[in-house]
């Protein structure tokens, strides 16, 4: 390629300045856009005399939310109010996400099983799920709570002390102190030590070629630190049970419908694509894998563990990592529903200070970054597993 | 001279064996995998057990409990499938509140737009008639639905609603979005950093986010953004948040096609001294596009469910028309289950079908050269 600046009608033709060229227009046409855009909004902010920037945060909320985790009262400010929507939004998404893989994980299986009428079902129960709207089932499960079931009167026991009424799930639960909290970091600490062990462990035996028992040592590394913290802070382990008293459940704690069609519904849905993908992870590992395994000695379980596993989860974890990231996105329709999410928040707060562009930007903002947090941990995860090229 | 192809057609003709106890074979083999081990069998059980409670639920709720005749108070009584209920409502609840003497408009509208959809999946008529059939049919609805000519009354926008405004937010927001998202597409693999990134941006931020997010943008923030004095219908604004949701996802369907393509195809279009967008259009992209048809059908059908979400926006689609048509004061309580279980049917069935036209798309590609 000739370059030559010289002359006006030849620079068109010049592949490094036409690069250039077409780089510059688009970035300017988004800035022209973006310009125009910022103009027309602080014009019709002005004539509307709607406040802007983020100070009303600080403000009273003055509305009431009918569950938070952390402690919310209507005279906290909108900040603390949208936080209690975030934990809110990350509460239901953990507890579905968990559901919905243990559900996903034995569809996905009972769809490859060697008896028909299963895989049947398990087909069945997949394509339902699929091809209905998920807000569809939402209402519906909504609807069944909050019309079908017993008043609290006459609450189901499904379980001893779980009680199923039109106000939601009573469970027995926990009072929950400051020493459970050390315990459960104590059991962390626990988990961390009895992994590093285990690592070692592996990693002797394969330097030494020697089998040793090494599991009591595991075990102790796992739960030693819990009992230890159980023993020096002596906490309260009673548990509050629910108990059906003449006109109300008293004690235990209470998932309210909102919640519980929220957490069915985002779960089960969610769990015929984990099906899916599972179903597909598996299938992706040939017959011939698991003949060689068997070949060279490994019984049933191991070959799953160490040969079919590793090889499965390499196909698995990333559209695994895309359908989390779409029950997270999906968790917003708890609107619709009124259980109080961060988007429902938002637009509480939105509508009570007008402030549409502030609350828009922070709900966004929030999603996004959660979104990102997790793709990153799963491809962290991902990259762990992954075929390793040498 | 034996060739490889006569020896397995003579294997092909061999007179296959038939064993004597081949009938107690077939029984053996349709039995095994039923109640081969303990365990099986009782899986065997539990899934019969579980089908039984089904059948046996469906068929009392939908035959032997279903109430036939009377009004909502009959059904108030009762607990099966309410017939009354779709005999009263069911016009509502497929074409919403657009005016009941016009409803064969829209009817009409549909039965075009499925049909011209069902002459587009079949692969023999995929060529360039397919435009023709399309500028026609996007006409013939147009003119159907929206009216104001040829002496049918002109029929505002609000009052669009029910199912064949599901199917126009799903099948603008997808023709629109399908362009938009090529040259998204385009751009995110482009050579130049500046029209990457922005691609990247863009991409990104729409799928790290809700669709209830950007609709709400639509809904709440797209007046503020307009120029004093301009409206934005709402329907409009909808569409747009879905066009702009659609095309991110189709940009991702896309990419991966036309990662798909090996990058001979493009130095040898470049070879032909075809340059970027001639070799895009004649080499790479139809090539990259065939590869991306199965996902961007899952695409489709999910759009199609995603549509519902514009009913929290205050949009009557379907979903929310058969919601409307539960709380009618004189049905509020009643008719719960019969209309969700409609709504569910009608998904279930065009997923269904379209989920099923994916499938034997991607086999004929697996076998299929041309």
């Amino acid at each position: 390629m000739r370059v030559d600046a010289s002359s006006g009608t030849r620079l068109l033709y010049n592949l490094r300045f036409r690069a250039i060229l077409y780089q510059v227009l688009a970035v300017g046409s988004i800035v022209l856009l973006g310009l125009y855009l910022f103009s027309n909004v602080s014009q019709k902010l002005a004539e509307q005399n709607i406040a802007t920037g983020f100070g009303y945060l600080s403000r009273e909320a003055g509305f009431v939310i009918s569950q938070s985790l952390i402690d919310y009262k209507p005279t906290h400010t909108y900040g603390r109010a949208i936080l209690v929507g975030i934990v809110n939004t990350v509460w239901v998404s953990i507890w579905s996400v968990v559901l919905a893989t243990v559900i996903g994980l034995f569809v996905g299986i009972a769809r490859l099983s060697r008896n028909p009428l299963l895989a049947f079902l398990a087909f069945l129960y997949v394509e339902a799920l699929r091809n209905v709207p998920l807000l569809l089932y939402l209402f519906l499960w909504y609807a069944l709570i909050v019309t079908g079931l017993p008043a609290v009167r006459e609450a189901w026991e499904i379980l001893p002390h779980v009680f199923l009424s039109n106000s939601g799930l009573t469970v027995p639960s926990l009072v929950w102190t400051s020493a459970h909290t050390i315990i459960l970091l104590a059991l962390v600490l626990g988990g961390v030590l009895g992994t590093i062990v285990h690592r070692r462990a592996t990693a002797e035996r394969i330097r030494t070629g020697k089998v040793r028992m090494t599991w009591p040592l595991v075990v102790l590394a796992l739960f030693l630190p819990a009992v230890l913290a159980i023993l020096v802070v002596q906490p309260d382990l009673t548990l509050s049970i629910p108990e059906k008293g003449r006109f109300r459940l008293t004690g235990g704690s209470q998932l309210t419908p909102e919640f519980t069609a929220l957490l069915v519904g985002l779960a089960l849905s969610a769990s015929a694509g984990i099906a899916e993908i599972v179903r597909s992870g598996i299938l992706s590992v040939r017959k011939g894998q698991w003949e060689a395994a068997r070949a060279l000695g490994l019984r049933d379980r191991s070959t799953m563990r160490l040969v079919v596993l590793p090889q499965a989860l390499r196909v698995i974890i990333p559209p695994l990592t895309s359908s989390y990231l779409s029950l997270f996105k999906n968790s917003s329709l708890a609107i619709a529903i009124g259980y109080p999410d961060l988007v429902m928040v938002s637009n509480t707060t939105m509508n009570q200070t007008g402030q549409a562009i502030e609350g828009i930007a922070i709900f966004m903002l929030v999603y996004l970054g959660l979104s990102i947090m997790i793709s990153m941990f799963m491809n962290w995860y991902n990259s762990r597993v992954a075929l390793k090229e040498r | 001279m034996t060739t490889a192809t006569d020896i397995a057609e003579a294997q092909l003709k061999m007179p296959v064996q038939r064993e004597p106890d081949v009938e107690r074979r077939l029984l053996h083999r349709t039995l095994k995998p039923l109640v081969g081990t303990p365990v099986n069998a009782f899986v065997t059980l539990a899934c019969l057990w579980v089908l039984w409670l089904g059948v046996k639920g469906a068929y009392g709720w939908l035959v032997t409990r279903a109430i036939t005749e009377g009004g909502a108070q009959a059904c108030k009584v009762g607990n099966g499938a309410c017939w009354p209920f779709y005999e009263a409502k069911l016009r509502f609840m497929i074409f919403g509140v657009y005016p009941y003497d016009e409803h064969w408009r829209v009817a009409l509208a549909m039965v075009l737009f499925l049909g011209a959809i069902g002459v587009t999946m079949i692969p023999r008529f995929w060529n360039r008639n397919l435009f023709v059939l399309w500028g026609t049919t996007i006409v013939a609805t147009a003119i159907l639905i929206w009216g104001g000519v040829f002496g049918l009354p002109y029929v505002p926008t609000t009052q669009w609603s029910g199912l064949p405004l599901s199917f126009l937010l799903s099948a603008v927001g997808l023709a629109f979005g399908f362009p938009l998202g090529v040259v998204l597409a385009l751009a995110r693999s482009s050579k130049l950093p500046a029209i990457r990134v922005i691609a990247i941006v863009f991409i990104e931020v729409i799928r790290g986010v809700p669709l209830i997010s950007i609709l709400f943008m639509a809904s709440v923030m797209l007046p503020l953004f307009m120029p004093s004095g301009m409206t934005v219908d709402k329907l409009l604004r909808a569409q747009i948040a879905i066009i702009i949701f659609a095309a991110a996802y189709i940009a991702e369907a896309v990419r991966g096609g036309l990662q798909a393509i090996p990058r001979g195809q493009h130095e040898a279009s470049s070879a032909m001294g075809l340059h970027y967008w001639q070799s895009m259009r004649l080499v790479v992209l139809p090539q990259a596009l065939k590869v991306a048809i199965p996902p961007l059908v899952n695409i489709s059908i999910g759009f199609f469910q995603d549509t519902t979400l514009v009913t929290i926006i205050g949009l009557l689609d379907f979903l929310s028309t058969v919601r409307t048509a539960m709380t009618d004061p004189n049905w509020v309580g009643i008719a719960v289950m019969e209309g969700y279980v409609f709504a569910a049917v009608v998904f279930l069935i065009f997923s269904y079908a379209m989920g099923a036209y994916s499938r034997f798309l991607e086999r004929r590609m697996r076998l299929g050269h041309d």
